[in-house]
């Protein structure tokens, strides 16, 4: 059976960030900006992209502001018909940067925020004066008019604020509110027991968000991620791996997700090397875990295998140190007991310092 | 608020949602951010009658007229189908 094409295509355009957030979802060994695509090879993939069937491209970092060619990559993702979401932390977004990018045709922000106020916000994303800069392109985002996401990544530190996160987003002017709670890869799993929400916050975060959902019909919806340590069944990882989505780091390696790179089993291509129709189609790293052939037991036989995929590989890996097995997060997982180990012992630990990600 | 439309209301597909042909797939889709949405043959007959001047009257007659059905049995899909982009404001409406 031939693999569907990808809709969506997040392309990593830097790891550069003037901010340091303890669950950056870049990987533990980040690029530096010698080894980043040059712009001519940037338009050349999206214009592969296009062809191989991507609806949507997510520019994204790292900060991808600090790639002075932003505003000409998303002119001519524009042109090719793409949509264009600028993925960002704000901080380097002028007015305008901001006029050019709508200049350029770009269709929507979603915006990150590490906090409700300043000084939480500038603890967690290691940069002093962050948020109010950030409030500041809120600002102008919305006198503008673009369309408006905001991503509030949530974990034990922030949970607490969550009435609050939602009344910012109305305030802001944003369409959507993303409440994201942190996944455990990369440095996120080296942050995990200062991080890992208890189960009372859990339980708060989702009774939280369906409230408020209802009481905000129309005005702003939700998306809600859970965080899955807590659930009975794993996240549906990338709607199934290398179905829908991929990712194209700073210097042009292609991964069937943002955190792929922790598989050192597989070998992941470069669009300096071969063609992204050829890599989707025929990679190794894209044709290991798709479909359902690869599955285990207890998932080959499992009835909800089409629904959640047997869950996240980088989580199998990290957990079960295997990432051809279940997600040990699923209850039915044999190595489940591990999960609830953590739960039980890490939420209640004294907090640890934060490692902040850098080169 | 409720996500009802009146039959005076305009609707109309706000900033950042559009109508795009998916010629790879050879389908119409509904681009919102970060989503893709398949449209059938009737969901593309609403959104493009849409425009923020015709109201949802005048746009459920317009397509019982076009599909020679009842406007009673037209009005509450077209209704169901608008309230469920409008929940996520994919829709938006003019009074």
């Amino acid at each position: 059976m031939t693999p569907s094409a990808p809709i969506a295509l997040l392309a990593e355009l830097t790891h550069r960030c003037p901010l340091s957030c303890p669950y950056c979802s870049n990987p533990v060994e980040l690029e530096r900006k010698e080894t980043e695509l040059d712009t001519e090879t940037w338009k050349e993939v999206l214009g592969q992209a296009r062809d191989l069937g991507v609806l949507q491209v997510h520019l994204s970092g790292g900060e991808p502001a600090s790639r002075r060619d932003l505003e000409e990559l998303t002119e001519h993702a524009a042109g090719l018909g793409l949509y264009t979401n600028l993925i960002t932390s704000g901080i380097g977004l002028t007015p305008r940067r901001l006029d050019n990018l709508e200049a350029a045709g770009l269709d929507h922000i979603q915006l990150s925020l590490q906090g409700t106020n300043a000084n939480l916000a500038d603890i967690i994303g290691g940069y002093r004066g962050g948020f109010d800069r950030k409030m500041s392109v809120a600002k102008d985002i919305r006198e503008r008019g673009i369309p408006l996401t905001l991503n509030a990544v949530m974990h034990r530190k922030n949970l607490d604020d969550l009435d609050r996160t939602i009344e910012m987003a109305v305030e802001l002017g944003a369409r959507r509110l993303e409440v994201a709670c942190v996944q455990f890869h990369g440095w996120a799993l080296q942050n995990r027991a200062a991080l890992l929400p208890t189960r009372e916050q859990t339980q708060a975060v989702k009774e939280t968000v369906a409230e408020a959902a209802r009481r905000l019909q129309g005005v702003l919806a939700f998306d809600f991620v859970p965080p899955d340590y807590y659930s009975d069944f794993p996240k549906a990882c990338m709607g199934g791996w290398g179905s829908t989505g991929l990712n194209i780091t700073p210097n042009g390696t292609v991964l069937p997700c943002h955190a792929a790179q922790t598989l050192t089993h597989l070998r992941f291509e470069n669009v300096r090397d071969i063609g992204l129709e050829d890599i989707w189609y025929n990679s190794q790293a894209f044709n290991a875990y798709r479909g359902t052939d690869w599955m285990p037991e207890p998932c080959q036989s499992c009835d909800r295998k089409e629904l959640d995929f047997g869950g996240c590989r980088c989580q199998a890996l990290a957990l079960a140190g295997d990432a051809g097995a279940t997600d040990p997060v699923c209850r039915k997982s044999p190595l489940h007991a591990k999960v609830t180990e953590i739960l039980h012992q890490e939420p209640n630990a004294h907090d640890s310092d934060l490692v902040y990600r850098k080169l | 608020m409720t996500l009802t439309l009146r039959k005076t209301d305009r609707p109309y597909l706000p900033r950042g949602v559009r109508v795009q042909r998916d010629e790879k797939r050879n389908r119409t889709v509904l681009m919102a951010p970060e989503k893709v949405i398949e449209l059938d043959d009737i969901g593309v007959a609403i959104l493009s009658r849409i425009d923020g001047i015709t109201r949802l009257e005048d746009l459920v007659q317009d397509l019982a007229a076009t599909y020679n059905a009842p406007a009673e049995q037209v009005e509450p899909d077209v209704q169901r189908f608008l309230q469920a982009l409008r929940g996520r404001l994919y829709v938006m409406v003019q009074e």
